[in-house]
């Protein structure tokens, strides 16, 4: 499966929703996604990773990449991930202490919304 | 032994195909289920790393692929051609921990071959990394049902 990407910015908070694979064909589209949306002004970001099939460590190394992007604005990237098979590459490579992982849009959302 | 080789340019859209090939082969070795994602992201990350050691240096040459059960265990090898300039940062005992801000500002945005190394050795629990002046080799192993030792064994 091919990545979908669609995003959308709600009282400051923008969702990005993936779908498909991230992997090192498709992880670029992601980190354009990303840098373009920091480069409009876009700091707070929640990239919602629930229809994602699959994620490799080129797929990481783009969240990364956007986190210190948006933290260079003070901004924020977090998750959302419910999927053990996705988790578990957060897992190994220690980068559940570094995201926030959310079980659900709304709850990140209202994480955010107690955190502005 | 039953093997199954595969060749593919160093392009990264054919990734996606080494991992669904070495999954249906896993499958129908008798890998466990549980495990066929571990095999999917490791045989991924394996690739991915040779595909851009290979954009760097020699993208003209395939990257080989060899995929067997032997002895109730399934195994695959990632085979490149491309020069070896790594840092001793390859060797799989690198455990991986990016929790600290320290170390996860040293991150680079691309994450190249040691962390996906590193990635390979917490899935797969058999892991060996042969570097060479000309080319990396990985070698990973996962348990596989006795049944189907010969690997012709229907999924």
């Amino acid at each position: 499966m091919d990545l979908k990407l669609d995003h959308h910015t709600e009282d400051g908070l923008t969702t990005v929703d993936v779908e498909g694979e991230i992997d090192v064909y498709t992880a670029p589209r992601l980190r354009e996604l990303l840098i373009d949306l920091v480069n409009k002004g876009n700091f707070h970001l929640l990239v919602n990773m629930e229809k994602v099939d699959f994620l490799d460590s080129t797929g990481l190394g783009v969240l990364v990449g956007g986190l210190k992007r948006v933290r260079a604005h003070d901004g924020s990237l977090e998750l959302v991930c419910t999927q053990e098979r996705i988790l578990k590459i957060f897992r190994i490579t220690g980068l559940t202490k570094v995201f926030g992982i959310y079980a659900s849009v709304e709850e990140a959302r209202e994480a955010h919304g107690r955190d502005k | 032994m039953a093997t199954v080789e595969l060749t593919f340019s160093a392009l990264p859209a054919h990734v996606r195909t080494a991992r669904l090939v070495a999954t249906a082969i896993a499958r129908r070795t008798g890998v466990q289920e549980s495990l066929l994602d571990e095999v999917r992201l490791a045989v991924g990350e394996a690739c991915s790393r040779a595909v851009e050691a290979h954009r760097l240096h020699c993208p003209s040459e395939p990257i080989r692929i060899e995929l067997s059960d032997d002895s109730g265990r399934f195994e695959v090898v990632v085979s490149d051609s491309a020069p070896n300039e790594e840092s001793p940062i390859e060797e799989p005992s690198q455990t991986l921990h990016l929790g600290d801000e320290a170390s996860f500002n040293l991150v680079p945005d691309s994450f190249m071959s040691g962390f996906g190394i590193a990635v390979i050795t917490g899935l797969a629990d058999d892991v060996e990394v042969y570097p060479g002046p000309k080319g990396m080799r990985i070698r990973m192993s996962w348990p596989a049902a006795a049944t189907a030792a010969n690997g012709l064994t229907p999924a």
